[in-house]
């Protein structure tokens, strides 16, 4: 991802779209926005990888978008899908995971690692709520594609896990 | 490009039904599951099959360059141009059938889109990279419950072991390398060249379930990619197809 200091006023805007699902983060803090381009015309070019390819929030995400910039006065903007390189959990920004974790979703922990090993043990997972790393998968599959289900062994709540990708 | 974009078309149309009529088949478990988080588990992998077949769906129409839409291949082609593996097609049957197709189509799906991740064909390499990532999580689901099941109380092994020999007929054709496949060489894996791979996941699986890996040398049903197909596909499209037929310009 490059980040043009003359293309802040942009990355301002986008900042303020959040994921639908999960309205705590922006999609530029969940790593979604690759690019931002100037043409010579002055129209926009905004990359934007998708999370998941089923994901239905996509649609809406690029949506709010185009309203976001065209409500800024960018009249004509291009949103261009980025499928290569595949978004990774890994972009999630340090400030989206804080946010993640005070909104009860326990965030990325490490990074998207190598699936190859079918039976990993799945990692440390800290409870959002009382911070004890004494919790279990309860399944791989949750509410929304980009999350597992977690159980905290001592406070004994069920928490969302922003699962590695 | 030296691969002929009609031929790249047909490909992609082939995985696109594949991931679409399995996905779903999936989503007739939707509300069904035996407890909530299998439910949400299996919709969520019909959800990223169907994502993954909008992708195809989209690259086959622009190849097609005909006009046609991602909705129009897929619902406005009839069985006979269907062109995915009969595997995908079967009935639900029960939790275990729907997991040992599931395993079965899962591994296939792995280890075929770590080969397609390295074509030099831009669109399918970079769907393939990304439904890479989702699929190493549907092919850890499934082969947990083929463990879970096999190694499990004596019915729930008999009844899984039964699962995985009454669908074992429809594995070879997984594996078989078409003319359309030869034509795309350079561009896609040849699917005997993973084959390999494959059946030594299912040894690595079903040893850890206590379950008999079938013969690899039986006799395997084929026909789907030739648009030759069981019953049970006409009835699926039936019911996906109805809406877009009956009211072709509807909106949501």
């Amino acid at each position: 991802m490059v980040r043009n200091p003359e293309d802040s006023d942009v990355w301002n805007i986008l900042e303020s779209v959040l994921d639908p699902e999960v309205p705590a983060v922006s999609i530029v803090e969940l790593g979604m926005v690759r690019f931002v381009e100037r043409a010579p015309g002055g129209n926009l070019r905004v990359g934007i990888s998708p999370t998941y390819t089923g994901c239905p929030a996509t649609d809406v995400i690029v949506r709010s978008a185009r309203e976001a910039l065209e409500g800024a006065g960018f009249a004509h903007t291009e949103i261009q899908t980025v499928l290569s390189p595949p978004w990774t959990t890994d972009w999630i920004t340090e400030e989206g995971r804080a946010k993640l974790e005070a909104y009860g979703i326990a965030p990325p922990v490490g990074s998207s690692a190598d699936k190859r090993s079918l039976f990993a043990p799945s990692p440390a997972v800290r409870c959002p709520r009382c911070k004890s790393l004494h919790t279990t998968r309860v399944s791989n599959f949750g509410s929304t594609a980009c999350k597992a289900l977690f159980q905290c062994d001592d406070c004994r709540e069920p928490f969302d896990y922003f699962k590695c990708l | 490009m030296k691969w002929a974009t009609c031929d790249l078309a047909d490909y992609a149309l082939r995985k696109a039904d594949d991931t679409l009529v399995l996905g779903q088949r999936l989503s007739e478990w939707c509300g069904h599951g035996p407890v909530l988080e299998q439910d949400i588990a299996l919709t969520n992998v019909a959800l990223d099959l169907i994502g993954q077949a909008r992708g195809y769906y989209q690259m086959a129409a622009a190849w097609r360059a005909d006009g046609s839409t991602e909705d129009d291949l897929a619902y406005r082609r009839d069985a006979h141009l269907y062109g995915n593996h009969l595997l995908v097609e079967l009935p639900n049957g029960h939790w275990g059938d729907t997991l040992a197709r599931q395993f079965f189509f899962d591994a296939y799906n792995f280890f075929l889109l770590e080969q397609l991740s390295k074509s030099p064909v831009p669109e399918l390499s970079a769907l393939a990279q990304k439904a890479y990532k989702e699929v190493s999580y549907h092919a850890q689901f499934s082969a947990e419950w083929i463990i879970r099941l096999g190694d499990g109380t004596d019915e729930s092994h008999t009844k899984i072991q039964q699962s995985v020999n009454r669908l074992w007929a429809y594995t070879g054709e997984l594996f078989e390398d078409t003319d359309l496949d030869r034509k795309l060489d350079g561009a896609v894996p040849l699917p005997s060249t993973f084959r390999a791979d494959w059946l030594q996941k299912m040894r690595e699986v079903f040893a850890l379930a206590t379950l008999e890996l079938p013969d690899p040398n039986a006799y395997m049903q084929k026909g789907g990619l030739h648009g030759r197909h069981t019953e049970h596909l006409g009835y699926i499209l039936a019911e996906m197809q109805y809406l877009p037929r009956a009211y072709p310009d509807a909106k949501w």
